[in-house]
């Protein structure tokens, strides 16, 4: 075993200076220091404490991490958050409504859609960007909408059944 | 059990922790993060099997930000999830077993740094010979050839061998003869939570680990084990699991480097393994190859059945005592079988080891079975349901291995979902390039035996009732998404007649919550509903002595409904929950009780009879709608009929919800998923790309159809639901391609290539090793022991 007491500061290089970013988060402007190799899931996550996001494989094909940028899902995994100065970024903490559950956290939750949860954050967006430009969706459309993301729980019958009594929710709203 | 009115048990309602999913605030282990935490990696042996001759560390510690680093030397203790084979080191001591092998590991300022670090660790290997392969490792029969030293027979980890009934006659009595290869590629769980632990110790010499298991307390165990700590010292926390499978329920090498490193560091120490990482940690799937011969008279009638299996374990043990057991146990189950004998051998390879997933050990024999009952059927000239329908194991009966089926809703589940698919209509009747195939399984609702032995119980329940009427439910269960945590709420809730968002649950903590085995071998709802309903009993009978007091009603009079304890006869006559904890309170002191759960004892005694037994039998049957094209191999899965006897559905939403989830992953088995190695023993597929599953466009529509039994051991008549109904869809899609294009695939995944090659006629039928298997332990149905049934 080796143990190492006293130890310098890594950050101190060139390449690894931070630079302050201001990102338009859930409809708030926040200010972070980043390195400019940060991804925008690593700054969610890691700085601005929006764990709710996940990561599935940091590599972009799971879809775990996906969040919307200026409406479009987009792998925070892959992009970069120095990237993104100026844009809206909305997270699964974003999608509610004045407190209360966005109708696709409801649906989601009432039919059972999330089992163990990890990769709901990203398909709750993604379905939200759908149902955003196309409120009444059929199932082939919901389910090319959310081909990109990988859910091993469900086998994702329940997860386009919620996306669809969503759907059918804002109809009657 | 005569059958309740009930007012949560069985109602489509949402998890209690579903909204906290849906919102994001549900925190996972990765989401944890305390002051001063420092972040964890490992370096891992790039070679198949080599030994380690020497391990330089300094120039990693040199690097500025790396706070220590360890090696298999700082933690020499064996350990491994089964006693009787604890064969692994948290880091490799002398020897790497398989390419990702962790052989150091390193604490530092931040992942990048620790992972500049684990490329400044220098080892000095000998490259020894890879064993990649079944055959390989049977024919490496050498000393000097072993993977390990301590098992009897080189490179066989465990052989067994068992003899029930009246084989030869069984044989002998026979009209035909069938024999039949079949192998089971090797695949993995990929929960899409990456295994992440973080650990703190003290203050007070106190150690504090979370981890994404499913399996806490053999976490604690083995920590205590591994660092030579009692576990009064070590609390171990599993948060909400975002996904297992069974691939999360070993101890693992970064839960004990985390600890060990945050004891030498001062500081908290989290390891988040990379999706890479997960491939090679796996303990997915066991590639099996498989022999079947079978006894069948003219009518289709099975007298015997001979049946071996061969399971490539990988580079340790793991559960894979238990996994080559699993490969022979539960065939009895299913349909009457008089006669049977089964020989198993698990051998080491150098690859990473193989353990549970989803069906642990039994889907791969299902897959063997279900398509030779579909040749023998088809040979016969039989319907290939009424061939089972003749011969299905009766409820109340002791099979010829002597396991107890106590109910069975074999029979509804074969009927219902051939009445739902249209099956006599479409059975060798669908235009060419189209087919339906069928086939049934069972499974266990949880283990009859703990992984390691002892006389305590499997499950155990406390519940403390607060003044203000508050009840909170503590148990040692894990959700891994399945909703155990809702299980409890729903059982209590029934039982007190509150709602379930009521009731607060804590589970998973060895400090605060009593001692439930685990989630796995779909063991939870049972088992943690019986503790539950005990532990309300024993509070019960306390509220309903001081409820009658304060209302002047005879106790048999009261019930507890909608929040209240009330007269039967004049339901206005009531108190409300809380005014009933109050006046208990007030007479008793305060209120807290427990329960606990053990499975029943099954009649088969002979040695190697604890693994198959279960407190009740989960059955379920598939029918499965195909399309084949002839010029490019490719399947599309029309739909899916998944039929299965849940008991009583708890929550039928839930069970839906897992039955369709055991149908997409077997899906995925049965199609495309494989983990496979290269000659340099690297992993061929590990990321989420190459490795295919399943997307929401390969997913067809499945239609579920529960079945309900009422299972006298289980709560309320519950059965398992999460894992059984994997079982038959890999076999009915077999089927379904024979009854599409005409051509056998005895093997999976069933991929494009191999259909090309059967219909140029160049697939080529599985070869199974031969091997010189032990003699057989013999034992009849009478030798067993006399168990007590309930009604």
């Amino acid at each position: 075993m080796a143990v190492k007491r006293k130890i310098k500061n890594n950050n101190g290089s060139a390449a690894n200076r931070k630079r302050l970013l201001r990102l338009h988060v859930n409809g708030e402007t926040k200010e972070v220091a980043a390195e400019d190799n940060k991804t925008l899931l690593e700054i969610l996550r890691e700085d601005l404490k929006l764990t709710g996001t996940k990561h599935g494989c940091e590599v972009g094909e799971c879809g775990t991490c996906t969040v919307l940028i200026d409406g479009e899902p987009a792998l925070s995994c892959l992009v970069l958050g120095v990237e993104y100065e100026g844009a809206e970024i909305v997270t699964v903490e974003g999608l509610k409504r004045g407190g209360a559950p966005h109708p696709l956290q409801k649906a989601f939750s009432d039919l059972g859609a999330a089992q163990c949860g990890y990769c709901t954050p990203g398909i709750l967006v993604t379905a939200k960007a759908l149902l955003d430009k196309k409120p009444h969706p059929d199932r082939e459309e919901i389910k090319q909408a959310l081909a990109g993301n990988i859910c091993r729980c469900t086998g994702y019958t329940k997860i386009i059944e919620a996306v669809e009594l969503a759907a059918d929710g804002e109809a009657k709203r | 059990m005569s059958r309740r009115n009930f007012s949560v048990i069985g109602k489509p309602l949402p998890k209690i922790d579903a909204m906290g999913k849906c919102t994001g605030e549900t925190p996972y282990a990765n989401d944890l993060e305390f002051p001063r935490m420092c972040y964890g990696k490992l370096f891992r042996c790039p070679h198949p099997h080599a030994r380690i001759r020497e391990i330089h560390v300094e120039r990693a510690l040199a690097l500025e930000g790396v706070y220590a680093v360890i090696t298999g030397a700082d933690l020499p203790q064996k350990f491994g999830i089964l006693p009787a084979t604890e064969d692994e080191e948290a880091l490799a001591v002398e020897k790497a077993r398989f390419a990702g092998d962790p052989v150091a590991a390193v604490a530092a300022v931040s992942e990048a740094v620790a992972e500049q670090a684990l490329k400044l660790i220098e080892v000095d290997y000998e490259i020894l010979k890879p064993i990649l392969s079944i055959e390989e490792a049977l024919a490496a029969t050498d000393e000097s050839e072993r993977i390990h030293s301590w098992n009897r027979r080189a490179n066989v980890q465990k052989a067994v061998s068992f003899e029930f009934g009246d084989v030869a006659g069984g044989f002998a009595e026979a009209d035909e003869v069938f024999e039949d290869t079949f192998f089971y590629q090797g695949n993995t769980h990929l929960p899409l939570e990456q295994h992440c632990a973080i650990a703190v110790y003290g203050p007070g010499d106190k150690l504090t680990v979370w981890s994404s298991t499913q399996t806490p307390h053999y976490v604690h165990r083995a920590l205590a084990k591994v660092l030579g700590m009692p576990m009064g010292r070590i609390r171990v926390i599993a948060p909400p699991v975002g996904g297992g499978f069974g691939g999360k329920s070993d101890p693992f090498s970064h839960e004990l480097c985390a600890a060990k490193l945050a004891m030498v560091t001062g500081r908290p120490v989290k390891f988040t393994l990379s999706r890479e990482e997960v491939f090679y940690v796996h303990r997915g799937r066991h590639p099996v190859k498989m022999w079947i011969k079978t006894a069948v008279k003219k009518d289709g009638t099975l007298k015997a059945m001979h049946f071996r299996s061969f399971l490539d374990g990988g580079g340790y043990s793991s559960y894979g005592l238990a996994s080559v057991y699993y490969t022979g146990a539960l065939q009895t189950v299913t349909y009457h079988l008089p006669a049977y004998k089964f020989e198993g051998a698990r051998v080491f390879t150098n690859k990473p080891p193989c353990g549970p997933k989803r069906g642990h050990g039994t889907p791969q024999p299902r897959f063997a079975i279900e398509i030779q009952l579909d040749k023998i059927a088809e040979k016969l000239g039989i319907d290939p349901l009424d061939l089972r329908l003749k011969q299905l194991v009766e409820p109340n009966t002791v099979t010829v291995n002597g396991l107890r089926v106590s109910t069975t809703g074999l029979r509804e589940c074969i009927e219902k979902v051939a009445a739902a698919a249209d099956w006599k209509k479409k059975f060798r009747k669908l235009p060419d390039g189209r087919g339906v195939g069928f086939a049934a399984s069972a499974y266990i609702s949880g283990a009859g035996l703990p992984i390691y032995w002892n006389k305590m119980p499997h499950s155990g329940v406390q519940i403390r009732l607060d003044r203000g009427g508050g009840v909170t439910v503590f148990c040692g269960s894990t959700d891994i998404g399945q909703g155990s945590d809702s299980i409890l709420a729903y059982a209590v809730a029934e039982e007190f007649g509150l709602s379930p968002n009521d009731i607060r649950v804590f589970t998973a903590d060895t400090d605060l919550t009593p001692v439930d085995l685990g989630s796995y071998s779909s063991r939870v709802t049972v088992m943690t509903g019986n503790a539950a309903i005990q532990a309300c009993g024993k509070l019960k009978t306390i509220l309903l002595q001081a409820a009658g007091e304060a209302l002047e009603i005879p106790g048999d009079d009261l019930e507890f409904a909608e929040g209240k304890v009330r007269s039967r006869s004049y339901p206005k006559k009531a108190l409300s929950f809380a005014e009933c904890v109050e006046a208990a309170e007030a007479k008793n002191g305060t209120l807290g009780a427990t329960g606990s759960y053990r499975p029943p004892r099954h009649p088969g005694n002979y040695k190697g009879a604890g693994v198959g037994p279960t407190p009740a039998y989960s059955f379920s049957t598939s029918i499965v709608e195909l399309q084949c094209d002839r010029d490019t191999g490719e399947i599309k899965i029309e739909k899916i009929w998944i039929a299965h006897d849940c008991g009583t559905a708890f929550n039928p939403l839930l069970v839906e919800g897992q039955t369709e989830g055991s149908v997409y992953m077997a899906l995925g088995e049965a199609l495309m998923e494989e983990q496979v190695f290269r000659k340099n023993g690297l992993h061929k597929f590990p990321s989420m790309l190459d490795y295919k599953s399943p997307t929401t466009l390969e997913t067809p529509e499945i239609e579920t159809i529960l079945v309900e039994t009422n299972d006298p051991e289980g709560p309320y008549g519950a059965k398992e639901a999460g894992q059984g109904p994997l079982l038959p869809v890999v076999p009915a899609v077999a089927n379904a391609v024979y009854d599409a294009i005409g051509v056998r695939i005895d093997e999976v995944p069933i991929t494009p290539d191999k259909i090309l090659r059967a219909l140029e006629g160049r697939y080529k039928r599985i070869t199974v090793p031969t091997f010189d298997f032990p003699a057989p332990i013999k034992w009849q149905p009478g030798e067993g022991i006399e168990v007590q049934q309930k009604a």
